[in-house]
């Protein structure tokens, strides 16, 4: 007959923790930064299908980042989550703080419970009808919420890019100054980043109704400002085969 | 509330409706217990008065298409609500109209435009126009139990086709039998008249004031001749809700344009109107 190891509980966690942030920090970093209109959500992603920013409801949108399979199941559970909310009570009832506390809730569930931990971070972030109202809650893969104040990071290099965002960041800018403040922060000293390598899209006060708008890879370096010549006027073949992407 | 999740062999994808059904979920859809008798036969609601939504009209333009329907609920002879809304953003690119039960209509809308929100963004693009329609089609055929029972919902979906270019309108029986049609539709109690009134004069090149008027003017005849559709009420200033659908997405006429185009058709008919004609009594309904 043989006896499982005796492993302690914390060394247990350990482990798992170091297993969940070394899947994190294989991926690319997102950030989310309040700006005098509302919320942008800004990611590093080459990729045009594979999304890391979605819209979960009216004024509510998600990020995630590590392992695309798994956040997106999350991103799913949470659209379910808030859709049948508001068909049950109604679309001012759902609120980002019960989803937040529900994706901590069924990640730390996972995390201490499951084989694996999640290999992911998520953001939730909500844009309130003032300032005040905007919410911004970074879930970890072991179901720890923070509640962060004026941006978000979210990925293996969040503690450099939030260094570089804590010096360029402040309240109230224009929604170009935001995204050129971001796209610097996720890009640092050595690189610069092309709307080709974005997905970036915005959380609008004062929209009516959905306030999340996908900026197109044009919008963005338009608001980046003059791109260097070789990103730009490749047309995009997917525009055609699909307009309503 | 509870985050939903499922095995992949119980997933419902991007449906709502199927995500209501997995949970049990007690969905949109009416459940009308079963009738021991004379159930599907006589009229509508047997004898049970709930309101009734009436006349509601789409049309094809040069541009795409142009909905429109009157704001009056009946029940039985009274009339219950003056303002009802019968025309609905399903979503950006595509309208929904109602007639009949407004209570199971209601509801149908709710869940519809629900649907297709929720499937936009779980995939990450919206459906088709074509599977929009089905989608509807789908429901009407989930609420037949009821429509034996007299809880009959005939809508109309109309929207921009952004694959293929052009408007398209779709039409429905109570089966959820769907149509396309290629140039008009009216549904409701006095969709007979309204009809004829488009037909005169209808053609696919009509700008969108043209295809506007014609609309108006419809539901203007509808309303002379059908007790249960609402004529242009100036004393209380509600005019019909008219929707124009085009590659700009849909756009609802505000209550003063609408107003000002009734005034020039009733000003049409009362300048004929010595002959005993559509404005006699009409105007003030």
């Amino acid at each position: 007959m043989s006896m499982p190891f005796y492993v302690a509980v914390d060394q247990q966690m350990k482990d798992r923790a170091d297993f969940a942030q070394k899947g994190i920090a294989r991926g690319r970093s997102l950030v989310a930064v309040e700006y005098g209109a509302g919320v942008l959500l800004c990611a590093e992603n080459p990729s045009r299908n594979l999304h890391k920013i979605s819209e979960i409801y009216d004024r509510i949108g998600f990020g995630g980042v590590g392992r695309y399979n798994e956040y997106d199941q999350l991103r799913i559970a949470g659209i379910r989550h808030a859709d049948l909310k508001g068909f049950t009570y109604s679309r001012d009832d759902v609120d980002s703080q019960a989803l937040a506390n529900l994706y901590a809730q069924i990640m730390g569930q996972i995390f201490t419970h499951e084989t694996k931990p999640l290999e992911v971070e998520i953001l939730v972030a909500a844009v309130g009808y003032r300032p005040e109202g905007n919410r911004l809650f970074h879930i970890r893969f072991d179901g720890s919420v923070t509640d962060e104040d004026g941006f978000a990071v979210l990925g293996g290099e969040a503690e450099s890019i939030r260094e570089r965002l804590k010096t360029s960041y402040a309240a109230g800018l224009e929604l170009g100054a935001a995204l050129e403040v971001a796209v610097a922060a996720l890009a640092g000293p050595e690189r610069t980043l092309a709307a080709a390598d974005l997905e970036v899209a915005s959380l609008d006060r004062m929209s009516e109704g959905r306030c999340f708008r996908r900026l197109d890879d044009d919008e963005v370096a338009g608001l980046l400002g003059p791109a260097p010549a070789s990103a730009a006027s490749v047309p995009d073949p997917s525009a055609l085969i699909d307009p309503e992407a | 509330m509870t985050l939903p999740s499922f095995s992949p062999g119980d997933d419902p994808g991007p449906s709502f409706t199927g995500l209501l059904a997995r949970l049990e979920f007690p969905s949109g859809i009416p459940a009308v217990p079963a009738v021991a008798s004379g159930a599907g036969s006589g009229g509508p609601g047997h004898g049970l008065d709930v309101p009734h939504g009436t006349t509601v009209v789409a049309s094809k333009f040069a541009d795409g298409v142009i909905m429109a329907g009157d704001r009056r609920a009946t029940s039985g002879n009274l009339i219950a609500h003056r303002t009802m809304r019968k025309v609905f953003a399903a979503d950006r690119w595509s309208g929904v109209a109602i007639a009949g039960a407004a209570g199971p209509a209601m509801d149908m809308v709710k869940l519809f435009q629900l649907q297709l929100q929720h499937y936009e963004k779980v995939e990450g693009h919206a459906l088709s126009l074509e599977g929009k329609a089905n989608q509807l089609s789908q429901m009407l055929k989930g609420n037949l139990p009821a429509a034996m029972q007299g809880m009959v919902v005939v809508p109309i979906f109309a929207g921009f086709d952004r694959h293929r270019g052009y408007g398209r309108l779709f039409a429905y029986d109570v089966t959820g039998g769907r149509y396309e049609e290629e140039d008009f539709v009216a549904t409701g109690s006095g969709s007979l008249f309204a009809r004829t009134a488009i037909k005169l004069g209808y053609s696919d090149t009509n700008s969108r004031d043209q295809a506007v008027d014609l609309l108006i003017r419809a539901l203007f005849v509808a309303a002379d001749d059908d007790s249960a559709t609402g004529g242009p009420d100036a004393v209380r200033r509600i005019y019909p809700i008219v929707a124009v659908i085009t590659e700009r997405g849909y756009e609802e006429l505000t209550d003063d344009e609408v107003a000002a185009r009734f005034d020039v058709v009733l000003a049409e008919h009362t300048s004929r109107s010595n002959g005993g004609g559509v404005a006699e009594g009409s105007s003030a309904s």
